[in-house]
């Protein structure tokens, strides 16, 4: 029932991920942070097993961080996402890592890009990707709205029509999305999207 | 003594291990190296020796970071070194993945120290060649170190130390002009240091600077011949008023 779905826009790239961690039929809880910022300029957004999902972005971005201390440069996005899916790939007949990943970055030299990497390796660089359930519908909503070179705001709209199907369709949608961009000034937390704050207690 | 120096393992009968010796011997020929902890600031500078016309200098970098918040620098083979720093670096971003706290300079120095030992106590194998000044802030205090490993893996804090050529004097002129220093005094402070046996000038030595908020800068080299005139006019200023205290009485 997770969503991660990202998109590339004029000289930025955004990734959307729900935010419930959820356990059998329990959810534990409502506000868990899917996309990994990977280094300044780079961000990982993750969807599948939990401690897979954890583990595994940790592990990249502790070797995207080892890469720039060596070689006094970073990584490209092509490089982290071929490097990523070269990870995947080497586990895949042994001990196949359960996480679907959508990279985003912004490369000095060639702009913003968006890789979507699944969890049997395979690796497709594009301009619109989604996983989980509500690809059904982040993906038939960006292929009907989606353009080349959108603004921010532009993009935000798309997003959030997004969030919508996902929420008023999906049987067991989840509630809270967190929304981050990258663009030349580097990866942040963009937004949240929030019909149940963790905490709230309702009216007696 | 001869037949106890070939190889590593074997103590010679007053006690010595000959070979950690000669490494230590590699140590003293290497370029002066000068570490200076003060309040807020940490400063390596390490003697450039002539660079080649043809020669890319920025391809040579002395003083290399190891993490965010931890710095290095060395005398000695610098082959060696870049095995002992990448071994530094693959730990400083193992030790975050699996305890999600970027290392102490106490720890990563304790790690640099034990690979030295362990090449020590093998067959087959010789000692790294090198000594390392490693400076950093401990993440969740803050506190500035500076800590000195050497080839027989000892490793100990320091105020202010040196290693390399000449780092006897250095050493000499340390301990008699160290005091607790921040900010742009520290940086002084290692550069006089550094000049006491270095030719003056910024193509000579390489700086970096480091500090908790902007972890390590390295100095341009025009920043370093400003520093270096500040310093030969403070000098000139000091000999000036040593020989002229009489006109003030009157």
């Amino acid at each position: 029932m997770e969503s991660v779905f990202g998109l590339v826009g004029k000289d930025f790239a955004i990734v959307v991920a729900d935010s419930s961690a959820v356990h059998s039929i329990l959810v534990h809880k409502t506000n868990e942070d899917k996309i990994m910022v990977l280094d300044s300029h780079k961000l990982m957004g993750a969807s599948g097993e939990t401690g897979d999902r954890a583990q595994f972005t940790e592990y990249i971005q502790k070797n995207v961080a080892l890469y720039q201390f060596r070689n006094g440069i970073p990584l490209t996005t092509s490089a982290t996402a071929n490097f990523t899916r070269g990870e995947l790939a080497t586990a895949l007949r042994k001990n196949p890592y359960m996480v679907n990943i959508i990279l985003a970055g912004y490369d000095k030299e060639t702009g913003p890009s968006l890789y979507y990497i699944d969890y049997i390796a395979s690796l497709h660089k594009l301009d619109k990707a989604a996983f989980g359930y509500g690809s059904y519908f982040a993906l038939s909503m960006m292929d009907r709205h989606y353009r080349k070179d959108m603004t921010v705001e532009e993009a935000i709209e798309l997003v959030d029509k997004c969030i919508v199907e996902i929420r008023s369709r999906l049987v067991v949608a989840p509630p809270n999305f967190v929304i981050k961009i990258v663009d030349k000034d580097g990866a942040r937390e963009y937004a949240w999207r929030q019909s149940i704050k963790d905490g709230e207690v309702l009216a007696a | 003594m001869a037949r106890y120096d070939r190889a590593i393992t074997v103590f010679s009968p007053d006690g010595h291990l000959f070979q950690v010796e000669y490494a230590l011997e590699a140590v003293r020929k290497g370029n002066a190296a000068v570490g200076v902890r003060g309040t807020d600031t940490i400063v390596l500078a390490v003697e450039k020796k002539s660079t080649p016309k043809l020669q890319d200098s920025r391809s040579v970098r002395k003083i290399v970071n190891l993490d965010d918040h931890i710095a290095l620098a060395c005398a000695g083979l610098k082959a060696d070194a870049r095995v002992l720093i990448n071994r530094a670096r693959i730990e400083c971003q193992s030790y975050k993945l699996t305890i999600e706290d970027p290392v102490t300079v106490e720890y990563i120095t304790r790690y640099i120290a034990g690979l030295q030992q362990k090449y020590t106590q093998s067959g087959g194998v010789r000692p790294f060649g090198l000594s390392t000044l490693i400076i950093g802030f401990d993440p969740h205090t803050g506190t500035p170190s500076l800590y000195q490993t050497d080839p027989s893996g000892t490793f100990s804090a320091w105020k202010a130390n040196a290693t390399g050529r000449n780092s006897n004097s250095i050493r000499e002129f340390l301990e008699k002009n160290y005091k607790e220093t921040s900010g742009q005094e520290t940086l002084k402070l290692a550069i006089r240091a550094l000049l006491e046996v270095v030719e003056s000038g910024g193509k000579n030595i390489e700086v970096a600077v480091m500090t908790k908020e902007h972890g390590l800068k390295q100095l341009e080299e025009a920043e370093i011949d400003a520093i270096v005139a500040e310093i030969e006019t403070e000098k000139a200023a000091a000999e000036a008023a040593k020989k002229a205290p009489s006109t003030r009485e009157t």
